[in-house]
């Protein structure tokens, strides 16, 4: 039961499209349900990255400690998005802290196994690794744009 | 226009004053006599004595045709001087002038509207037509993005139209404080094919050209045709009437054709590089 | 072509022919040599024409020399366009005054009367039209403009010589009046003789045609007038490939030449000053020193000036070529899109007045060259 509950709740979450069920079916099988609190921490910088988080419903933000600024906020993520790609690339470990803006409860998948799981089967890999760049490309993007602040109010006028 | 010359300014009366964000306020003005009703997305300019005369978009409820409501970002002399008025004050008005949003298009089917920063002003009205209205509409969806908290323009409105449950309301920052607990980053990131559906969705954006041209490519990427992609743009302007030449924007006066555009009308000047 | 009768005069009758328009109440306005140029001003009569004077134009050049022909219009045209009587370089639109806790706005009469544009060539008129289109026939009307049109009598000349920085055929504008004149002359010079033809374009041309009782030109006359008029066509200065430029130029944005352009390009806005159909404007608040009332002042713009492009924090358009590329593309193709011909009439003056001698046709040329 629970596992074909979390195979609908991937195959609703528009990330995870393009995916076969056959690939829905096996990230259905490393996929646990999971909820943290508000302020709960769902990952640590510099903490091993083997799992990755699909919220299903609550608020996340992506954090990072900056000496003399504090915790410094980079993004937040909300229902039906993916959070985490460390567990992908060497040397897999998390870049930055994961804490929940809310309560929030999340798919949580086992990324270490699922990677696993792609260099045994390269046409899987190749599919989720398409899945998974969408994801990636859309963050670029929305760094990019962060970084160009495009409300700052000019000087002078 | 009323009698005069298209380019003599009326005097009118600030009747009220807003201050709604560190550099920004809100005005209410009587028309002028005889005007037109205006229309969302279209402007006026507005004359300081001795200043000067800028565009700024109407961005009241058309449905009070009484009041000329417009919410000006304080960041040149007469910009500035307007942001300091205070009830009682005479300015000079001329208008509407310029294209509307082509709400029509959207009838029946889901809205998507998105702004950021002071672009909110201009699509107000068309909020509060499709807040008068929402079941001539399928899925209304309005997404804003603002530089810090202190940045959210109508913050109240923003969560009265959240608080009405007839459309969706997500409004984003892209720097916030710790006690800040709402969405942060760009308005792109709001942007969710859950909301809407892209073979039919009609599109209406305002904000800074950057964040417009991210917005686009993102819908398009979703599978949104550019016809239903519609913008606001802003160049310099003297006269609002095609007298001037200033706010020429490749065969295009903003003023005339413009503020409100068709996507596949400016698509190849987007992308054109103005240095 | 015109089907009204065409008549001829002796060149000694010009004078009579203006004072017959100054009669009838209009104040003649026309060339005369002044500061080694050809410029636009008032006139007294024929005795004040350039007569005698021929201009020499190159880019970048522009000599007037002594002719011993001594015809009245051997020249072809200095820096002034008409447009400085029509949308003057700078011009009071209203003043705003307190009034008590009152504001008003008072606006500045047009008040210039009747006048007459005298020697008006092919290309100028082409320019008029143009601008009758921008401030006259849009959604908005200038009313200024069109009080000072409509007191216009219009007396154009044909080139019978086209100057080096000349491509009014190229523009499909000259050298002959077709439209858009009062009365249109020919100067002819032949053997001994020295006369004019004349048509009128107007029931106004012709009423002051019939009152100066001109006779009628003979096959003869009129045969030596076309091959005046059909000569000066053959030998233009400079030439324009119009076919498919507008599009060229459109997608042109990229192209490394505008860069080039940019370093030679001094930004000085002579090529939009001397320019018949440049029409952009900006206005200028004039306060009084009480401050109890304003002049808002509207005055002749450059798109080659930094703050014509200004949006709340800087320029749009912060470098040469950025401008240069917007002068081009808006006169020889975006133009075409907003008021559905050229912007440019062929005359040549952004040629010869460009203090480094950058010529538009040759640069169009060069931008409309595919990238190799």
């Amino acid at each position: 039961m629970k596992y074909h509950e979390i195979k609908d709740l991937l195959r609703q979450c528009h990330g995870f499209a393009t995916l076969c069920e056959e690939d829905l079916d096996l990230m259905a099988k490393c996929g646990v349900n999971a909820v943290f609190r508000e302020g709960q921490l769902l990952a640590q910088e510099g903490h091993p990255a083997d799992l990755f988080y699909l919220i299903r419903n609550g608020k996340v933000a992506i954090e990072t400690h900056v000496p003399h600024r504090g915790t410094v906020t980079l993004q937040s993520l909300g229902t039906g998005e993916v959070v985490g790609w460390s567990w992908l690339f060497p040397p897999y470990l998390w870049m930055f802290d994961v804490r929940a803006l809310e309560d929030t409860r999340v798919i949580s998948l086992d990324g270490k196994c699922l990677r696993e799981k792609c260099e045994a089967n390269h046409s899987l890999g190749f599919r989720l690794m398409k899945t998974f760049m969408g994801t990636l490309v859309a963050r670029v993007h929305d760094a990019r744009l962060q970084v160009l602040d495009v409300y700052h109010s000019p000087q002078g006028g | 226009m009323s009698n005069g010359h298209v380019l003599t300014p009326v005097a009118t009366e600030v009747l009220s004053v807003r201050h709604e964000l560190r550099d920004t306020a809100t005005l209410s003005l009587l028309p002028p006599p005889g005007g037109a009703p205006f229309a969302p997305g279209q402007f006026s300019m507005l004359y300081v004595m001795g200043l000067g005369e800028i565009p700024i978009s109407l961005s009241g409820d058309p449905a009070e045709s009484g009041l000329w409501i417009h919410t000006i970002r304080g960041v040149g002399n007469v910009s500035q001087a307007l942001v300091r008025a205070i009830p009682g004050d005479r300015i000079g008005v001329r208008g509407p002038f310029g294209s509307a949003w082509p709400l029509d298009r959207a009838r029946g089917r889901d809205v998507l509207v998105v702004a950021g920063g002071i672009g909110l002003a201009p699509l107000r009205p068309l909020i509060y037509r499709l807040a008068a209205e929402p079941e001539a509409y399928g899925r209304i969806t309005v997404l804003y993005g603002a530089r810090t908290p202190e940045d959210i323009l109508y913050f109240h409105q923003l969560q009265a139209w959240k608080e009405s449950a007839r459309f969706h309301v997500r409004v984003t920052v892209d720097s916030g404080a710790d006690d800040w607990s709402g969405n942060l980053g760009p308005v792109t990131h709001l942007i969710s094919p859950v909301d809407f559906d892209p073979a039919s969705v009609v599109v209406f954006t305002c904000g800074p050209e950057i964040m417009m041209r991210f917005v686009i490519r993102l819908l398009l990427g979703l599978g949104v045709a550019g016809e239903r992609i519609f913008l606001s743009m802003e160049r310099n302007m003297k006269c609002a009437v095609g007298f001037c030449g200033h706010c020429q924007y490749g065969p295009h006066f903003v003023c005339k054709e413009g503020p409100v555009f068709g996507y596949d009308q400016v698509a190849h000047l987007l992308a054109e590089k103005e240095r | 072509m015109n089907a009204r009768t065409i008549f001829r005069f002796d060149a000694s009758r010009l004078g009579d022919l203006l004072d017959g328009i100054a009669e009838r109440g209009y104040r003649l306005l026309g060339p005369v040599a002044r500061e080694g140029a050809v410029v636009y001003d008032e006139l007294g009569g024929a005795d004040d024409l350039p007569r005698g004077w021929r201009d020499h134009q190159d880019p970048g050049r522009y000599r007037l020399e002594r002719s011993d022909r001594n015809l009245f219009f051997e020249f072809n045209m200095g820096p002034h366009g008409w447009k400085k009587y029509l949308l003057p370089a700078e011009e009071p639109l209203w003043r705003a005054l307190w009034r008590g806790e009152e504001m008003l706005f008072e606006e500045t009469n047009v008040d210039d009367g009747k006048r007459a544009f005298i020697g008006v060539r092919a290309c100028e008129l082409a320019a008029l039209a143009m601008l009758d289109r921008v401030f006259g026939e849009g959604d908005f009307r200038d009313d200024r403009y069109l009080a000072r049109r409509a007191n216009l009598f219009i007396v154009a000349v044909n080139c019978t010589r086209a100057g080096r920085t000349c491509f009014c055929t190229s523009m499909d504008t000259g050298p002959e009046a077709r439209s858009g004149f009062d009365l249109v002359l020919t100067e002819v010079a032949h053997g001994g003789a020295h006369f004019f033809q004349v048509a009128a374009g107007t029931t106004r041309g012709d009423a002051l045609l019939d009152a100066l009782a001109f006779e009628e030109a003979s096959p003869a006359d009129r045969n030596l007038a076309k091959r005046l008029l059909d000569e000066a066509a053959r030998s233009m200065g400079r030439h324009l490939n119009t076919g498919g430029l507008p599009e060229r130029l459109a997608g042109s944005g990229e192209h490394p030449h505008w860069q080039r352009i940019a370093a030679r390009c001094l930004a000085c806005a002579n090529c939009t000053m001397v320019c018949p159909t440049c029409f952009c404007n900006t206005v200028v608040d004039r306060p009084a020193l009480d401050g109890r009332s304003a002049e808002r002042i509207r005055c002749w713009d450059s798109c080659f000036s930094a703050d014509f492009s200004y949006l709340h924090g800087g320029s749009i358009r912060q470098s040469t070529g950025s401008r240069y590329r917007q002068w081009m593309t808006h006169k020889l193709s975006s133009w075409v899109d907003q008021f559905g011909a050229s912007g440019c009439v062929g005359c040549g003056r952004c040629i010869a007045w460009c203090p480094v001698g950058i010529d538009i046709t040759e640069e169009a040329e060069r931008i409309g060259e595919e990238l190799s």
